[in-house]
């Protein structure tokens, strides 16, 4: 016959300080693990958010990214051609060439430095990306000293909101208008007119090329004949796994990091989870030794102990991701090492990391719990009633 | 003596519960110790740049680069002793798991200006007359095996290609805080193949570094190189090697604060850790205070005992901690070796590691020694256990 659910749960409430400051220890330890998983979900979803599965990007052999890579004016020609391209509904190809550089801004308020992706744009640029929607002011007119901002951008930079004006390349560029893009990395960017950036910059070529595909299954067709192309030199990328590519190493990094640290955090809660119970246990040998004279077999008792403990490391765990899911407010701006830009990404919760974090406190409470528990299945009946 | 003779045997009555909670604290004050290693680790780049260099770079950005002639003009300002220059290669070894960083070198200045490199004489004559020689640090020779005369292959990835190199020399660090995990080449045989390949792109350089007459006077100096190229094509920014690093740093600001806020979770969890125990064990002594209390033992005598066990716990725990932190971090050093050139405990950490277990001990103790001490002594004597 098993003890009943409340037995173990009612034990937890008698001893109402000790349980707090057990399932606190646990809930911080499950509030660091939920946050790590967190920060790199949201890093990764706003890079994948940031492609789309229809676009293919097109950057110059073994070139990283977008910024390192450069693309020939008359090979662009080249790609532009290529019979897999969408049509638009101006009748026009959906294929954008552009400009990728990265120029030093400063944060507002602040000394502060952090790398900006500019982009130069083409016609089709915005057409190609559903996601980008202006917010305020206008498109940069082509031919102008024009540009608008990411929204993040306008935020957190000087010069960077509507009206003011940043400089470089010798020229004051004014901000005409704000972009919003959801959580993508375009939010961090700053974009122009292509052949505008390349006069200031003395820069005469191309950074990246981007198209849509009249069809996804037409990509492999499309990429081998550019790849293969001994003129190109390029290599095609599916948009969504160009970004996921980008933030790859980062959210590993960050990954590592978070388990490493929430395993080694976790032994010192799970310490203190068994030294509760074992107090617990301790404390009502007589108890157990009434329950077992009372017919319960050593395994109920077990189990009922064991019961007590995963509770206290599940009120743990709910109450750690209670308090990790108000880090979702918080937006967190870092370099990307692979692309040396700044990014702007939130924390993420999702159903996966909720259920992954509460397995954790589970097992948390299961490994501090088992010890004290087979202590209380093996006592000796009689020696256990006679102890006060 | 009593009182100490008291607090030890106290201290080791619960063999089981104080033992698991000295593992606690000792797991706890390995992580912080380990944490804060790591924290000063990322900011290593800046400790060892030198003050007393300065690094011109595009005023646009780091991928912008400057015309070689610039060069000629900043060795004219006043203040300033010697020049050079070097390119971020952005090579790639096999695969992107591999990175190191790697540079292409005016190679007879630069390795003058950087004296904290140390490379045998006869090496360096070796890698100097190789126009394809590469010079390597100790660290990255042994993580990839390299020995001298040895062919690497990098693929660029900023300048595309194969490029071939031989290992010429191999450089130590004079001190344990120089980075040994770089590879220098000749930027002459990098100029020459972009000459053929894109003239476009020959002749340029990623940064100037000049070493200055005086520290003091850094600022200035840097002030009037840039204002040379004020209103040029490529207008530049100079700085001093520190704060150029510490601009690294700054980016990745957002990832250091979160390991420092982090550093000090670890302290709470364990606080409450050791609270928890406190809390029991002076729960379960009630009646004994209450004992003490009748014989004459005054309230400030009972809270010495509580503190002094509390403590004590936290400062073995916390001993303990330091002594596993240092074959922990030989073990990251190893393991992290391509992130962080060394991973060092420092005397600090030590201090900070075993103040934050007296801390810990402390605050597990107030809340216990102020029940033990307000207990009225006859509900003290009448509850049981």
């Amino acid at each position: 016959m098993a003890i009943p659910l409340s037995y173990s749960f009612r034990n937890l409430w008698t001893r109402r300080l000790t349980t707090v400051l057990t399932a606190s220890g646990m809930a911080l330890v499950v509030f660091v693990f939920a946050a790590t998983l967190m920060l790199a979900e949201g890093l990764q979803k706003t890079l994948v958010q940031t492609g789309s599965p229809d676009n293919v990007v097109v950057v110059r052999k073994s070139a990283g990214s977008e910024v390192q890579s450069t693309i020939d004016r008359n090979l662009a020609a080249i790609v532009e051609t290529q019979p897999e391209i969408a049509v638009g509904r101006d009748g026009n190809r959906l294929a954008a060439k552009e400009l990728v550089v990265l120029i030093s801004l400063i944060k507002r308020g602040t000394e502060e430095a952090a790398n900006v992706v500019i982009r130069g744009i083409g016609n089709q640029s915005l057409a190609l990306r559903p996601q980008v929607r202006l917010v305020e002011g206008r498109m940069p007119r082509p031919g102008s000293s024009e540009i608008i901002a990411g929204e993040s951008v306008a935020r957190r930079f000087q010069g960077g909101g509507m009206g003011e004006t940043v400089r470089f390349g010798m020229r004051d560029w004014t901000v005409v208008g704000i972009f919003e893009a959801g959580a993508t990395a375009y939010s961090s960017e700053i974009w122009g007119d292509a052949e505008q950036l390349m006069q200031a910059f003395r820069r005469p070529v191309y950074s990246s090329m981007l198209f849509r595909l009249r069809d996804r299954s037409a990509f492999d067709g499309v990429k081998s004949r550019i790849e293969s192309d001994p003129r190109l030199m390029m290599e095609a990328k599916v948009e969504t796994s160009y970004y996921r590519e980008q933030s790859e190493m980062m959210a590993t990094f960050l990954r590592i990091l978070g388990i490493t640290l929430t395993v080694i955090f976790s032994l010192g809660a799970m310490i203190g989870a068994m030294i509760t119970m074992y107090a617990a246990v301790a404390h009502r040998t007589p108890e157990v030794g009434t329950l077992r004279a009372l017919g319960f077999s050593r395994r109920s008792i077990l189990l009922a102990f064991l019961l007590e403990s995963i509770l206290l490391g599940l009120a743990g765990g709910f109450a750690g991701l209670f308090f990790a899911s108000f880090m979702q407010l918080i937006t967190i701006s870092t370099m990307n090492w692979q692309t040396f830009s700044e990014l702007a990404f939130s924390f993420t919760l999702n159903g996966n990391i909720i259920l992954q974090s509460l397995l954790f406190a589970v097992v948390m409470g299961f490994v501090g719990g088992i010890l004290p528990a087979f202590r209380a299945a093996r006592m000796n009946i009689v020696e256990a009633l006679r102890t006060t | 003596m009593f009182v100490l003779k008291l607090i030890i045997r106290n201290a080791f009555r619960h063999k089981l519960r104080t033992g698991l909670t000295i593992l606690g604290v000792a797991v706890a004050i390995m992580a912080f110790g380990l944490l804060r290693t790591l924290i000063s680790a990322w900011y290593q780049g800046v400790e060892s740049a030198s003050a007393s260099r300065l690094i011109t770079r595009n005023a646009i950005s780091l991928t912008f680069t400057l015309p070689i002639s610039y060069g000629e003009k900043i060795r004219s300002v006043p203040g300033v002793r010697k020049v050079s220059y070097a390119n971020w290669f952005g090579g790639i070894y096999i695969s992107e798991k591999n990175f190191f960083a790697n540079f292409a070198i005016d190679a007879r200045n630069y390795l003058d200006l950087y004296p904290e490199f140390v490379i045998p004489p006869e090496q360096k004559d070796a890698f100097l007359t190789d126009r394809k020689g590469c010079v390597i640090g100790q660290s990255l020779s042994e993580r990839f095996g390299w020995k001298l005369g040895d062919p690497v292959t990098l693929r660029g990835t900023i300048y595309p290609g194969q490029w071939s190199f031989t290992v010429r020399a191999i450089y130590q660090g004079a001190e344990k805080s120089t980075d040994e995990s770089q590879f220098f080449f000749h930027w002459d045989y990098l100029n020459e193949v972009m000459k053929k390949t894109s003239p476009g792109r020959a002749d340029m350089v990623g940064v100037f570094v000049e070493s200055i007459e005086d520290a003091d006077r850094a600022a200035e100096v840097g002030r009037s190189i840039d204002e040379l190229f004020r209103n040029s094509l490529a207008e530049t920014m100079t700085e001093t090697e520190k704060a150029f690093q510490m601009s690294f740093v700054a980016m990745t600001g957002a990832i250091v604060a979160a390991i420092q806020i982090v550093s000090y979770v670890v302290i709470v969890i364990i606080m409450v850790v050791a609270a928890n125990t406190m809390a029991m064990t002076a729960r379960e002594r009630i009646p004994e205070y209450a004992t003490m209390k009748t014989l004459g033992f005054g309230a400030r005598y009972i809270a010495g005992a509580i503190f002094g066990e509390s403590i004590t716990i936290s400062l073995v725990g916390g001993l303990l901690g330091v002594a596993l932190s240092f074959p922990a971090g030989t073990w990251i050093e190893h393991s992290l070796k391509q992130f962080f050139p060394a991973f060092a405990i420092s005397t600090p950490t030590i201090v900070l590691d075993l103040v934050a277990s007296v801390i810990v001990g402390t605050v597990a103790a107030l809340f216990p020694a102020w029940r033990g001490t307000t207990i009225n002594v006859a509900d003290g004597l009448r509850r049981i256990g």
